[in-house]
């Protein structure tokens, strides 16, 4: 177990900077999922401190050891490729037992770890096949499992579930959690799913263009988003936002619907701003959660419907822009149905319409 | 008047049985069974005498066809060897160039391009003792004294026959590998990276076993090729000083179209070919077992 320290980090492609000064502590046992859109830099990032890559600026300390300079080897690390990246020649009991076997550790010792790794992850009955023989989901836990042989200071996860049919996808999430909570590394885990990113992590690290853009537990990014960016980005559906003007206290949209602005912030007159609203805020009378005290009300016409079963999405229309709401204990609605919605004006979010910048301070 | 109508799959395939029956079958059978007799060229009636196995029996038990026998698979397992492990450094050396790789690789097939004749004879001027390059070198540089008998001492004439294969076909085995090399996935490289490999250790694990097929394919081939091996030989020595650097191959020439024995040339002839067969079937067999290693069998 180590702490990771990213400090100025910096990875350059001749003139191009991927990713631009990252600062960025993570602590002993804790479980940081680094997320964002494809080409993020969040997988460069990864790879830095993997030693995969070489660090172009900056500084990565694993421990307190500063290790620009030391090849992958030197790191004690372990790492789950989105690809598996299992030996294809070597069964199962090889793979598991590898990283030992070249650190050469005595054959009792190897098997003893192996047969612990492949306990926890049940691959007791699979341990003589080769990797070509197994399911997707048997090659994951075969990977995990490699990583978990070599009780690394750090375990490094790149999109370790992205090749996984989704009920697999959910099942290894657990598995994953759990193994955290038994092994208690330190973890970097990678990914583009924002929900593997609330459910697994300690801290989230969100990130864009090569920048971090917020870094905080799941439920501050989900509650407080510092910009339309997290606040889109984290949450599904993603949160509403209605482009509108600052007058008199309330929010008045392209079309003249005024919705007056959240309870505890004051902004200025004439302010350009974006009103963000989460499908969870935004529901019709008679199927919403009980009211609370500072509630606004408007009439959308539903344009679609997405049963869920215990909630129903509606896609509906507010001053030319698409709203989703979300209805409790659904009844049928036909399309083009005009519905009163109640918003909860203590959850939303004003943000700068120009820089996207919460105006949340 | 009814013809009797042949099947239509018939009629279809007939040309091509036609022309298996002319071109491979007929000769096929022709030479196995002349192997049987004494057919001797300038004596065509000789072709109906049937000596039952006499000429394998002569064959098996004449020790110059025997020496030839262990001559041929000397020089295949010394060449085969040596080019596998010069074409796999070629390989990764070139693999790593990032500028100017298409060139380099063209360059590579070059010695390819030449005829094994023109070949021999470019390696008998090289080792020539008196007007030859090597021994010119060595004299100038003061390392012998005196001009070093390259074609002339039997252990000399077959490694300059052997540096003159290994110059023709390393390229085979460098191309070969070097598809492997550009198919080799990455990441167990990097997994083995992170799993604590020295760059050693990573090829000798991941890279290695991952080449194999590669390496067996291009000896399977090589074997063939090298097993059949004349042109170079006979230009360059002709088998000889005295037969000391006699080869199957041109001890079968020279006794069916020399000393004009055809049937005892094809007795001996259908003998190598067995050590060709008994090659090829052992380096399939390795090539099947490295690809089951690898999990791609079948």
């Amino acid at each position: 177990m180590a702490q990771v320290h990213l400090k100025d980090v910096v990875k350059r492609y001749g003139a191009l900077d991927v990713v631009h000064s990252i600062n960025l502590s993570i602590s002993e046992g804790e479980f940081v999922v680094l997320v964002g859109p494809s080409g993020c830099g969040k997988s460069t990032t990864l790879r830095m401190v993997a030693g995969l890559e070489a660090i172009s600026d900056g500084e990565v300390r694993i421990g307190d050891r500063v290790v620009n300079d030391l090849p992958p080897r030197e790191r004690n690390l372990a790492m789950v490729f989105q690809n598996y990246a299992l030996y294809p020649h070597m069964t199962v009991r090889e793979n598991l037992g590898f990283s030992l076997k070249i650190a050469k550790r005595s054959q009792r010792e190897i098997d003893a770890a192996v047969n612990e790794a492949a306990e926890i992850l049940a691959l007791t009955p699979l341990m003589d096949r080769k990797p070509g023989a197994l399911s997707g989901g048997q090659r994951q836990r075969v990977a995990m499992g490699r990583a978990i042989v070599r009780q690394p200071d750090v375990f490094l996860f790149d999109e370790p579930l992205s090749n996984l049919d989704a009920k697999l996808r959910t099942q290894m999430r657990v598995e994953i959690k759990k193994l955290h909570q038994k092994v208690g590394s330190t973890v970097i885990y990678v990914t583009h799913d924002q929900i593997e990113a609330m459910t697994l992590a300690d801290r989230i690290v969100i990130m864009r263009d090569g920048h971090i853009v917020q870094v905080g537990t799941p439920l501050e990014v989900f509650e407080r988003p510092l910009n339309t960016f997290v606040a889109t980005f984290i949450g599904s559906p993603p949160m509403n936002l209605l482009s509108g003007v600052i007058q008199d206290g309330a929010v008045v949209l392209a079309d003249g619907t005024t919705i007056p602005t959240p309870p505890d912030l004051r902004v200025a007159e004439g302010r350009k701003v974006s009103l963000g609203i989460r499908a969870d805020n935004i529901m019709p009378e008679g199927h919403s959660l009980p009211p609370s005290a500072h509630m606004a009300q408007v009439e959308m016409p539903v344009l679609l419907t997405e049963p869920l079963g215990t909630e129903t999405l509606l896609f509906t229309q507010l001053a030319g822009t698409e709203v989703q709401a979300k209805m409790l204990n659904p009844r049928p609605v036909r399309p083009g149905e005009v519905l009163r919605f109640g918003i909860a004006l203590d959850k939303c979010h004003l943000f700068d319409a120009e820089t996207g910048a919460s105006l949340r301070s | 008047m009814t013809r009797a109508k042949l099947p239509p799959w018939l009629v279809l395939l007939l040309p091509a049985i036609v022309i298996i029956l002319a071109v491979v079958m007929v000769p096929l059978l022709l030479s196995l069974y002349s192997s049987f007799t004494p057919y001797h060229l300038t004596r065509p009636e000789t072709l109906w005498k049937w000596i039952g196995t006499f000429n394998y029996v002569k064959a098996a038990t004449d020790p110059n066809f025997w020496r030839a026998f262990g001559r041929t698979v000397l020089l295949l397992t010394i060449a085969l060897n040596l080019e596998m492990l010069l074409g796999l450094g070629l390989a990764l050396m070139v693999s790593k160039v990032t500028q100017g790789q298409r060139l380099l690789r063209t360059a590579m097939m070059f010695p390819m391009m030449f005829s094994p004749i023109l070949v021999g004879f470019q390696f008998k001027f090289i080792f020539n003792d008196n007007v030859g390059l090597v021994n010119n070198a060595l004299q100038s540089l003061g390392l012998t004294e005196r001009a070093i008998p390259w074609l002339v001492d039997g252990n000399l004439a077959l490694f300059a026959i052997i540096m003159a294969e290994v110059w023709t076909s390393t390229s085979v085995f460098a191309i070969l590998i070097l598809a492997g090399l550009f198919a080799l996935p990455q990441d167990p490289l990097e997994a083995a990276k992170v799993d604590g490999c020295t760059p050693w250790q990573s090829f000798r694990y991941v890279t290695l076993p991952f080449l194999m097929p590669f390496i067996y394919i291009a000896m399977a081939i090589r074997s063939l090729d090298v097993a059949r091996a004349y042109d170079i030989v006979q230009v360059m020595t002709n088998g000889g000083p005295a037969r000391r650097t006699e080869l199957l191959w041109t001890l079968i020439g020279r006794t069916g179209y020399v000393d004009a024995r055809m049937g005892y040339a094809n007795a001996m002839g259908y003998i190598a070919i067995l050590l060709s067969i008994a090659f090829t079937v052992y380096f399939f067999r390795k090539l099947q077992s490295a690809r089951r290693e690898l999990g791609m069998a079948d």
